[in-house]
């Protein structure tokens, strides 16, 4: 396989970063692949522009960090301002459909997606929007199959928020199912 | 874990190795980046009887791992560098009083607060320099995990072996067994006297746990052979040479390094923590086009392996240092190699994590054919 490397992107506390720890974990982990997660932040605890980075391959990963991204997921304007140029030409770009609007110059395949709103109406709890983004990933990429996921969500999530994470992930795995290959 | 792989940080990574060494004790002061460390310490040793405690700030933290050391018990902390610099006292004091602990330094970008979040490796030669009055001192990195644990085993292991604080020099954001080298103690007995800056004919000092069966004094002041204070020429000169020479005269046994395609390496790339990933995909991308590019990765920086700098450059054309700072590892290079004009410094200093690309851009200038 191709080596993919991802860029989460979004606002500090979106749980960016945490998304792209249980997918790494679940190429680690459950598929045998290798897998190197980065990230960056600013100095303050909530807010501020907040990116996850990650490397997934089954040849051995040096460098860890994504200039350019396959895969480029945007949950801010101002994320998806500041990372677009990060896209590699023909790449995947995921956005948020009501927390962004693309713009038409961009030279990847977009898919703009109701997470915020599935997460905030069906779901009901809008902190599971990292997770929700993350069923659309991998539904759309195919990268790991959805069980390994499911599996990380398990051990990574506490108990109280579990049902719910699982709940986003589903939706978010069939929101991005029609937008797969 | 049933097929023991973990995908975990780096600093959590230097805990668990930790825990594995041995260690009983932790004090500290959290910061970012390295808070991790302590939040796993804080979790993890009082189920293994072990001890946490969470300091006032890092010069406390520092004066109690010397505590608890001293009581037998192999004990570390963790900071970044503003809290490294709060260090340096107590540092001096584990340097002369010969105490072995580990003190972990995840590096940020500074001086002062600097740049909590961001990378940089510049407290290089604060980890040699960074204590008034002549010594020697021992600090280690990595660039990956699974080397990230071996190092911090064998931080541990040096500092009983030497009696000696050693500096882990972190700046990562993320086979075998490995040994675990014990306490040397006493065989002096209950009732026997016991002289704690006696060195044995191997120039070691076994240690008696302190409150334990032996009285004895600790101080930083310059000391006789019972731990009292002596300003007598002889034993200030004799004590002096002694802390330098014990890591000096073993730079080959501490000297960690790693060397990937060294044999017929015509430019050597010379690289240590997080940036010797960059110069390894940069060496193999270069490689697979059939240039002669090599690495040396120092997993040891101090005491600074000269001699394996030296023999290990001797036939590059040019030398290249990879660092995230204005040159602390390049100026200890050029002083190894002969031939020091073709040792060039490749770095970054904005925060940002050198990339191979910046790397093939410096080259490509340094040999004269443009970016």
């Amino acid at each position: 396989m191709a080596r993919t490397r991802f860029i989460f992107s979004g606002a500090g506390g979106q749980g960016v970063i945490t998304a792209a720890v249980i997918l790494g974990e679940a190429a680690a982990l459950h598929e045998g692949l290798n897998a190197v997660q980065a990230q960056s932040y600013g100095p303050e605890a909530r807010g501020g522009a907040s990116r996850a980075e990650l490397i997934i391959s089954d040849d051995v990963i040096n460098f860890p960090r994504v200039n350019n991204a396959n895969v480029l997921v945007c949950l801010t304007q101002e994320a998806y301002n500041r990372y677009y140029p990060h896209i590699r030409p023909g790449g995947l770009l995921v956005t948020d459909s009501k927390l962004v609007t693309p713009l038409s110059k961009v030279d990847a395949r977009q898919v703009p997606l109701p997470l915020f709103k599935t997460a905030m109406e069906t779901v009901g709890e809008p902190v599971t929007l990292n997770i929700c983004m993350l069923g659309a990933v991998v539904a759309i990429t195919g990268i790991v199959k959805n069980g390994s996921v499911e599996k990380v969500i398990e051990t990574r999530i506490p108990g109280e928020f579990l049902e719910v994470n699982r709940k986003a992930f589903s939706l978010g795995y069939e929101l991005g199912l029609p937008h797969a290959g | 874990m049933k097929n023991k792989t973990a995908f975990i940080q780096g600093n959590e990574v230097c805990a668990r190795a930790a825990i594995y060494a041995g260690v009983g004790f932790f004090a500290g002061y959290p910061i970012t980046p390295s808070t991790e460390i302590a939040e796993f310490m804080a979790r993890e040793l009082p189920k293994r009887q072990g001890t946490f405690i969470q300091m006032e700030d890092e010069i406390s933290s520092l004066c109690a791992v010397i505590g608890a050391s001293l009581t037998g018990c192999k004990a570390m902390t963790a900071t970044s560098g503003p809290g490294f610099s709060l260090m340096q006292e107590a540092l001096g004091y584990a340097v002369m009083a010969e105490i072995p602990c580990v003190i972990v330094d995840v590096q940020r970008g500074g001086p002062s607060t600097g740049l909590p979040t961001h990378v940089m490796q510049g407290d290089v030669c604060q980890a040699r320099w960074g204590i008034h009055g002549d010594h020697a001192i021992v600090a280690m990195t990595a660039s990956g995990n699974q080397e990230l644990f071996k190092i911090t085993v064998d931080a541990f292991n040096i500092a009983e072996t030497y009696r000696t604080p050693v500096i882990l020099l972190l700046d990562i954001p993320s086979e075998g067994e490995i040994e675990v080298v014990e306490r040397l103690r006493t065989a002096v007995k209950q009732g026997v006297d016991f002289h704690p800056y006696l060195p044995r004919e191997d120039g070691r000092l076994p240690m008696s746990d302190f409150g334990g069966v032996h009285r004895y004094n600790v101080t930083g002041l310059f000391h006789d052979m019972w731990g009292f204070p002596s300003d007598d020429p002889q034993v200030v000169h004799g004590l002096l040479r002694h802390l330098a020479d014990k890591i000096n005269n073993n730079v080959d046994n501490i000297a960690r390094f790693k060397e990937y395609y060294l044999d017929d390496a015509d430019l050597v790339l010379v690289s240590y923590g997080s940036s010797a990933r960059s110069a390894l995909h940069l060496v193999e991308s270069r490689r697979r086009r059939g240039e002669k590019y090599g690495l040396l990765e120092l997993q040891t920086l101090w005491p600074f392996p000269h001699s394996i700098v030296r023999e290990k450059c001797a036939n590059a054309r040019y030398v290249a240092v990879v660092e995230m700072n204005l040159g602390q590892i390049t100026k200890e290079v050029k002083e190894a190699v002969d031939r020091p004009e073709r040792v060039y410094l490749l770095n970054r200093i904005d925060g940002v994590y050198i990339t191979p690309t910046d790397i093939r851009n410096m080259l490509r200038v340094i040999q004269g054919r443009g970016v």
